[in-house]
């Protein structure tokens, strides 16, 4: 089996992208399904199901959603071989930008799109920066000179990576991602593999439900701001 | 040009002094450049710890993807546009399944306009030629370049730009100023001298729009035609793509046959879907759509070109009454009716 790891900022388009490239794998005689990762709550799982999508959802609540993925992420792979899919995706959202751990061996996707900026790449760390394939959407809306700005900011935030246009509405450009998937080698186990960047270490009182502010509350890791 | 560097004797600092564009891998990781004094090697080895950490990385990990960085500038400043002389249309079907028996081959310096009515198919055909459809969109066309298949990578990767477009449900988003957004756009393509081309564009667009417009105004105020000017004076000065589709800037209220001879004098392959007859006619060849399928290509007429004349005497006409309205004085109409009972 493949495991495709998605990621990517809130409502850059995700889901959509998902979803035409299962239709095409479908095309192809490949059995897909997709772990859905948030934090409180999402409707995704209706939407994959309403295309038909098998689709199993983990919600972090009140555990930091990284940390949450990464504990999870191997019974998600060991579930989807049992149940004999040839392709896994894990949708996540970047929530603070930094992390929607990739790992090393799996496929990874960062989608990012062209409402965000010139400096949004900058923003974005491990996530849009150790991705193999950086997709961008909704490029219709934008003028052709900021599409060609913002391709230019993401090669030089990942120099390796491959940049394809999907256009999320229309599923254009999805066909060619999925046949470079589909080239993309399998897998028997997670166990023993290794994420692509270190995740945030986070462990300060208030990780274990301190809820008081103040000074001789804080313990543990704790980081001052200088504003002076 | 490239590896010019060595990472065990060159310091940060010379090699910002000498490729400029080096900083922004710094600024791009969130790099400090306080210990810019040291070689590359030593300064990669040296991140502090915790800095590390945020990154979620290590050195080598930063060191190779900063060779990379380099090789990819390098690639994409000889990477100048993409030296093509043709486009192919190979006909598919149109929307009942009618085959669609046509062969059209497209040149350098080539005006070509797409007329139809609306649903017929131009904004199709303008996506197939972008898409490069290799008989995989609804339609069944194929478009060949120099008479070949295109590779895919030439097809999927943002690196090959062979097309631009724009229309008219294009915005510019960027939270910059014009100069900025200028500047930008000419650093992407790795030009390191671009003032001049910034005034030319300017002057251009200003051209075009009629309401001259400032360097320093946010990109995002520009109103609807000086959006669209500002658009056609970029991709004509600062595209590097041979193909230019255009899909209806009848309505963006700018002088759109000057904004055609802009793009299609930069010898660029310009085609243009269009429901205004002075667009259609300005070019010399038209194709002609009807239920999704290329029902004609046609050449513009000597009687045409007259018809044109004509057209273009309505339109000055036009832009008279427009302008002397938006200024706001009164209209009149001319006393001796030979000019048709128009007041110019
Ligand atoms: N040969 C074809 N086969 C199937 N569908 C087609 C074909 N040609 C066009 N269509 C579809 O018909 C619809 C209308 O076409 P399109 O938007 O290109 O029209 P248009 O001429 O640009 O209209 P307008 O003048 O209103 O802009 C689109 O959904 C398009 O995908
Ligand atoms: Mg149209």
């Amino acid at each position: 089996m493949k495991l495709i790891t998605v990621s990517g900022p809130p409502s850059s388009g995700k889901t959509s992208v998902i979803v035409h490239l299962i239709a095409d794998l479908r095309h192809r005689a490949s059995r897909c399904a997709v772990v859905k990762f948030d934090c409180l709550a999402t409707d995704d799982d209706a939407l994959y199901a309403s295309h038909g999508i098998d689709v199993r959802i983990g919600l972090s609540g009140n555990l930091c959603p990284d940390h949450f993925f990464v504990s999870n992420i191997d019974d998600c792979f060991a579930w989807g071989r049992r149940y004999g899919y040839d392709i896994l995706f894990s949708e996540s959202a970047g929530l603070c930008n930094r992390c929607s751990p990739h790992i090393e061996g799996c496929t990874a996707l960062c989608v990012i799109d062209n409402l965000m900026g010139a400096g949004a790449p900058r923003k974005i760390g491990p996530m849009l920066k150790t991705a193999d394939i950086v997709v961008v959407t909704k490029g219709d809306v934008v003028s052709q000179a900021e599409r060609e700005i913002f391709a230019f900011k993401i090669r030089q935030a990942n120099p390796s990576c491959l940049i394809l246009h999907i256009n999320g509405l229309s599923g254009q450009g999805s066909a060619y991602l999925s046949e470079v998937l589909l080239r993309t080698g399998d897998m028997q186990t997670l166990q023993g593999k290794e994420l692509r960047a270190s995740l945030p270490s986070a462990l300060c009182s208030y990780c274990l439900g301190e809820t008081r502010i103040g000074k001789e509350k804080q313990k543990g890791n704790v980081r001052r701001m200088e504003l002076d | 040009m490239i590896e010019d560097y060595k990472t065990d004797t060159c310091t940060v600092e010379e090699l910002i002094a000498s490729h400029p564009y080096v900083r922004e891998f710094f600024a791009m990781n969130n790099l400090p450049m306080e210990n810019g004094y040291r070689t590359i090697a030593s300064y990669f080895a040296t991140l502090p710890y915790t800095l590390l950490e945020d990154l979620g990385t290590q050195p080598p990990v930063l060191l190779g993807r900063f060779h990379a960085f380099m090789r990819e500038m390098a690639n994409i400043r000889e990477r100048q546009g993409v030296d093509i002389k043709s486009l192919t249309i190979r006909g598919g079907r149109d929307k009942r399944g009618n085959v669609e028996d046509i062969e059209l081959r497209i040149g350098l310096g080539d005006l070509v306009s797409i007329v139809g009515p609306t649903g017929s198919g131009k904004s199709r055909l303008l996506a197939d030629i972008e898409w490069m459809a290799q008989r995989d969109t609804p339609t069944g066309r194929q478009i060949l370049v120099d008479d070949e298949i295109p590779p895919a990578s030439w097809r999927f990767s943002s690196d090959h730009k062979l097309v631009a477009q724009l229309s008219q449900n294009m915005n510019f988003v960027m939270d910059v100023s014009v100069a900025e957004f200028l500047v930008l756009h000419a650093q992407s393509r790795m030009i390191d001298h671009y003032d001049q081309k910034i005034a030319e564009i300017i002057r251009a667009a200003n051209g075009l729009s009629g309401e001259a417009f400032e360097l320093d105004a946010p990109l995002t105020s520009l109103s609807g035609g000086q959006a669209r000017a500002l658009m056609v004076a970029d991709t004509a000065f600062l595209s590097v793509s041979p193909i230019v589709l255009i899909d209806e800037i009848e309505n963006a209220g700018i002088n759109r046959t000057k904004a055609l001879a802009l793009l299609s004098g930069q010898n660029k392959m310009v085609l243009i879907a269009t429901h205004d007859p002075l667009l259609a006619l300005s070019a010399p060849k038209r194709i002609v759509v009807c239920n999704g399928g290329i029902m004609a290509v046609l050449d513009t007429s000597d009687e045409e070109r007259q018809c044109l004349r004509q057209l273009q005497a309505m339109d000055d006409i036009q832009t008279v009454y427009r302008d002397t309205l938006r200024s706001g004085d009164s209209l009149r109409m001319c006393r001796d009716r030979a000019c048709g009972g128009f007041h110019i």
